[in-house]
């Protein structure tokens, strides 16, 4: 078995029932990624697995076999200088406890890249126009599997917005 | 609480009422309300780049050598006893260390009950814990499993089998009403007020509208799991919780465990959410009992499930509001009377009725609430506790009112807004909602309010305005201490064990302390969350702003003297009583002739100091019994119902407050739009549903406690009357519950005036609108 996370090699589980986000936990301690409600319900422990966003609760460890897991640990530069991402977070207050925002960012981070390649939405009006426009709505509805019980929401997407914009320009 | 309680708080108003305002605490209005530097602006929080990170570190996420995971067995039935018992094969299981239960536990002591008179008690129940075999509520813990690993601590608590003797339980709200009990006082107040004969006016005004609200039981959810990572050394107790109460859970645990004072450490610099919920519950104390037993440390995170049968919710109320009143819409008459449910083993209230008392000038009041006693899990403080559900049932009759009067629901307010305090007659320290209402309907356009309902329409969509009061008293804690200490290059460090759960406590609290102390932000940190810190209460109430800032001022007085006492002869500012100088630049320096100024550098060097520390406390808060001490705001909503589907989208919200003076402006927004989203969950889809059958909760996931997700929330604008109150530090009151509170009367009269459909039961889901 072949883990990579964030770009190395990690220890498998030694118990086939570890979750990848207990696994990340309790035995990497990689606790960036958080544990909300352990049943795929609140988004908070999202990582990206070979780019996508997955829920790592609702993913046995043993499933990222042969995979790479990115998590937040990794998202600022190697220097420490945080992604765009998160100094938007933090400029626009996208956040109040902290404990939703990893899932928040990384969840974020793969809605860009399904928005560039043109996955289509519930809120998608024309799905034959072509990439989706990018509105506050396509924003919500692809964020909405992330819950923030602080009330943070107009600061997430204002921030998500302004990577968009950055991005595109 | 008691009549003894209603009698000395009843004679401290009466002493207070003769007593000139200039002697009480906020007598001289703070300086600090005007010389702002970094106060006022738009500060980012501090932790941002921790948290954003994923590096801030939370109570389950605290290394520990030789750790043994924790799960929890829940009892299925509400009331009873446990007739037979057997962990054989959970004690059997691989990895399981220990199955603790009522045969083996140790000796736990009942938790000391939250109160005003013992501040380090931080109880939300009284029952035992884990010390017989019996069963007061459905989901109360009967085992705790003790494991090597998660999967192993969850595997042998499913393995634990329980057989029960059930006896008889009240479980059902509507049959618990007829046998409810009325208490002498609500938190500090009579809970029965009957003043101007409302029974005669409410029977001979012109218009009088009389009707039943209804809020269900309601749960917190943070996102972070309760959670405790505990360990004992050498007799003591450390907890790295997630608390909002730090030392009333150390206090607590030392008392239930027959400690010292100090031989509990209680860690918590990062909360994932509270809103009232992360107080002390049985699994800390579980979690301690079982890591004693064990010989070894314990993690303890609650499931989603077991958090709503452990942790307490905010009960459901049933009030009934009549309003009297005159043709020019003046009010002759506001009654209240409620029922909520309180098991008498639970310590919070829920003090609805105590909303109406203060917002208008009726002519005359008949209030009180009666409390249910079921065999549930005790209740807990949640956000806006009182006013929430309160507000939902006044500001809908208001509504109402207007509606049968032919009155602008604004305009109604406004010809009963109250000069002073409608029932005591004590002046307001400040006051103006009626400005937060010119504010708000201004920047919503509530000139474009169709005053009949169900008149505006777009395709299927119908559409309304709402609005509605909100309001929460002003609190401030004695007690609350912090300790500055000056370092030898100058720079100051503030530490206190208050709380971060994304109020932006250290953020703000930094801003102030370098406006106190004239230096700038770079020279100034912020610790907080430690037991070995000084002493702070709850963060709760809305009180932990003011009560540290209270606290901050009174080290900085004493810090100036105890800088003049060291600066000696040989300093500029010889000669000069402390009351002579003033902060400034680094230092201390002449009110009257600012050339003359020494550094804090300068100082602690000549007098061969390598640093100073001083403390300063929240002293009684008497200003809140002689003044009316409430924030109000205005709550707008524009929203469409679907005339097919009975959907709801709200497409805009505006909140408009009258707090005080706002110190940062970044977070304060943050914080009321947090508190109106949760009033939008409440008003729109949050249920805790109860199997009455049984009393067992249903909705124990997020997948069934519908909280708002990124499309059910609007762009929400949030505006403030920044008028400060001159009775209070820094001019501010507390902003962490008012949010929430109006939030769902305004949707819900945004409903009526989209459908002409009048719902009086929250949530207003579909099925009422179709």
């Amino acid at each position: 078995m072949s883990i990579r996370v964030n770009g190395m090699e990690v220890l498998p589980p030694d118990d086939a029932r570890v979750s990848l986000l207990d696994h990340l936990r309790e035995h990497l301690h990689l606790s960036g990624t958080k544990k909300g409600c352990d049943q795929g319900a609140c988004g908070a422990c999202t990582v990206l697995l070979d780019g996508n966003r997955v829920l790592s609760c609702l993913t046995l460890a043993a499933q990222a076999d042969g995979s790479n897991v990115q998590t937040i640990e990794a998202l600022a530069a190697e220097s420490g200088a945080l992604h765009a991402l998160q100094r938007a977070f933090i400029e626009h207050d996208g956040l109040q406890c902290g404990y939703c925002t990893p899932g928040q960012i990384c969840s974020a981070i793969a809605m860009a890249e399904e928005l560039r390649r043109g996955d289509p939405s519930y809120v998608t009006l024309d799905l034959a126009a072509g990439p989706p426009v990018v509105t506050r709505a396509e924003i919500r509805e692809r964020m909405s599997g992330n819950l923030c019980r602080c009330g943070a929401h107009n600061g997430i997407v204002e921030a998500i917005e302004d990577m968009l914009v950055e991005t595109a320009a | 609480m008691t009549k003894l309680q209603n009698a000395i708080i009843g004679g401290v108003r009466a002493v207070l009422g003769h007593v000139p305002a200039s002697w009480l605490p906020g007598g001289t209005p703070d300086p600090l309300i005007d010389k702002r530097v970094s106060l006022g602006g738009q500060q980012s929080r501090i932790d941002g780049p921790d948290k954003v990170r994923g590096a801030a570190r939370f109570a389950a996420e605290v290394p520990m050598e030789n750790l043994l995971y924790a799960a929890f067995v829940h009892s299925t039935i509400a009331r009873g006893r446990i007739a037979d018992l057997d962990v054989s094969a959970a004690e059997a299981a691989p990895g399981v260390a220990l199955v603790m239960t009522y045969r083996n536990a140790p000796k736990i002591g009942v938790p000391p009950p939250i109160g005003i008179t013992n501040l380090k008690a931080a109880g939300n129940h009284t029952l035992p814990i884990m010390q017989d075999p019996e069963i007061r509520w459905n989901g109360q813990v009967v085992a705790v499993v003790l494991a090597e690993t998660r999967e192993q601590a969850e595997h042998g608590a499913a393995l634990v089998r329980v057989r029960y003797d059930a006896a008889p339980a009240r479980t059902r709200f509507e049959e618990g009403k007829a046998s409810a009990y009325t208490p002498e006082s609500m938190l500090v107040e009579r809970n029965r007020l009957d003043k101007g004969d409302a029974s005669r006016k409410l029977a001979e005004a012109a218009f009088t509208i009389d009707a039943v609200y209804t809020t269900p039981w309601e749960n917190h959810n943070p996102i972070e799991p309760h959670a405790a990572t505990l360990v004992w050394r050498e007799g003591k107790l450390i907890v790295h919780d997630a608390t909002q109460m730090v030392h009333g859970t150390a206090g607590s645990l030392a008392n239930i465990f027959g400690l010292k004072a100090g031989d509990v450490h209680v860690s918590s610099p990062y909360v994932g959410g509270g809103f009232g919920a992360k107080g002390l519950w049985d699994h800390q104390i579980l979690g301690a009992a079982a890591a004693k037993l064990a010989g070894r440390p314990v993690r303890v995170t609650l499931s989603r499930a077991s958090m709503h049968r452990l942790v307490g919710g905010r009960t459901q109320t049933e009030q009934r509001v009549a309003l009297a009143a005159d043709a020019d819409g003046k009010l002759k008459a506001l009654l209240h009377h409620g029922y909520g449910v309180k098991p008498l083993h639970s310590v919070c209230d829920e003090g609805f009725s105590l909303t109406g008392r203060s917002l208008y000038a009726s002519e005359s009041f008949d209030v009180v609430q009666h409390y249910v006693d079921l065999d549930l899990l005790a209740n807990s403080f949640m956000r806006g506790p009182g006013e929430t559900p309160g507000t939902f049932a006044i500001e809908c009759a208001m509504d109402e009112l207007a509606d049968a009067l032919g009155m602008d629901p604004i305009e109604l307010r406004r010809c009963n807004a109250a000069s002073r305090d409608p029932v005591s007659g004590a002046p307001h320290s400040q006051n103006a909602m009626m400005e937060a209402y010119d504010l708000g309907a201004a920047r919503i356009g509530w000139d474009r309010r169709m005053a009949k309902p169900g008149t505006r329409r777009e395709g299927e969509w119908l559409i309304g305005m709402g609005c509605a009061t909100g309001t929460f008293p002003f609190t401030r804690m004695p007690g609350t201490s912090v300790r500055i200490t000056i370092d030898a290059a100058g720079g100051a460090h503030v530490a206190s064990a208050a709380h971060e759960m994304g109020m932006g406590t250290a953020t703000v609290q930094r801003q102030h302390a370098a406006d106190r102390l004239g230096l700038p932000l770079d020279r100034v940190t912020v610790i907080i969350g430690d037991s070995s810190l000084p002493f702070a209460s709850f963060a709760g109430g809305s009180s932990q702003t003011a009560s540290l800032a209270a606290a901050i001022s009174a080290a900085s007085g004493k810090l100036a003297t105890e800088l003049m006492r060291l600066a000696g002869n040989d300093t500029p500012l010889a000669g000069l009583k402390s009351s002579e100088v003033e902060f400034a630049d680094g230092g201390l320096r002449s009110v009257e002739d600012p050339a003359r100024h020494e550094s804090f550098a300068s100082i602690l060097r000549r007098s061969g100091r390598g640093e100073l520390s001083v403390v300063g406390e929240s002293g009684a808060p008497l200003e809140i019994l002689k003044y009316s001490m409430h924030s109000t705001s205005a709550n707008f909503c524009e929203l469409r119902v679907s005339e097919i589907t009975g959907e709801i989208r709200v497409d805009r919200l505006v909140g408009a407050f009258d707090c005080g003076r706002i110190l940062n402006a970044k977070t304060a927004t943050s914080q009321f739009k947090g508190g109106m989203i949760m009033g939008l969950g409440m008003a729109l889809t949050e249920e805790t549903l109860l199997d009455e059958r049984t009393g067992r909760i249903m909705s124990t996931s997020l997948a069934d406690y519908h909280v708002p997700v990124h499309l059910d929330v609007p762009d929400i604008d949030v505006l403030w009357t920044d008028i400060p109150d001159p009775r209070t530090p820094l001019g501010a009151r507390g902003i962490g519950e008012i949010g929430t509170t109006g939030v769902a009367a305004a949707i819900a009269n945004a409903v009526f005036n989209a459908t002409g459909k009048r719902v009086r039961d929250l949530p207003l889901t579909l099925d009422k609108l179709i």
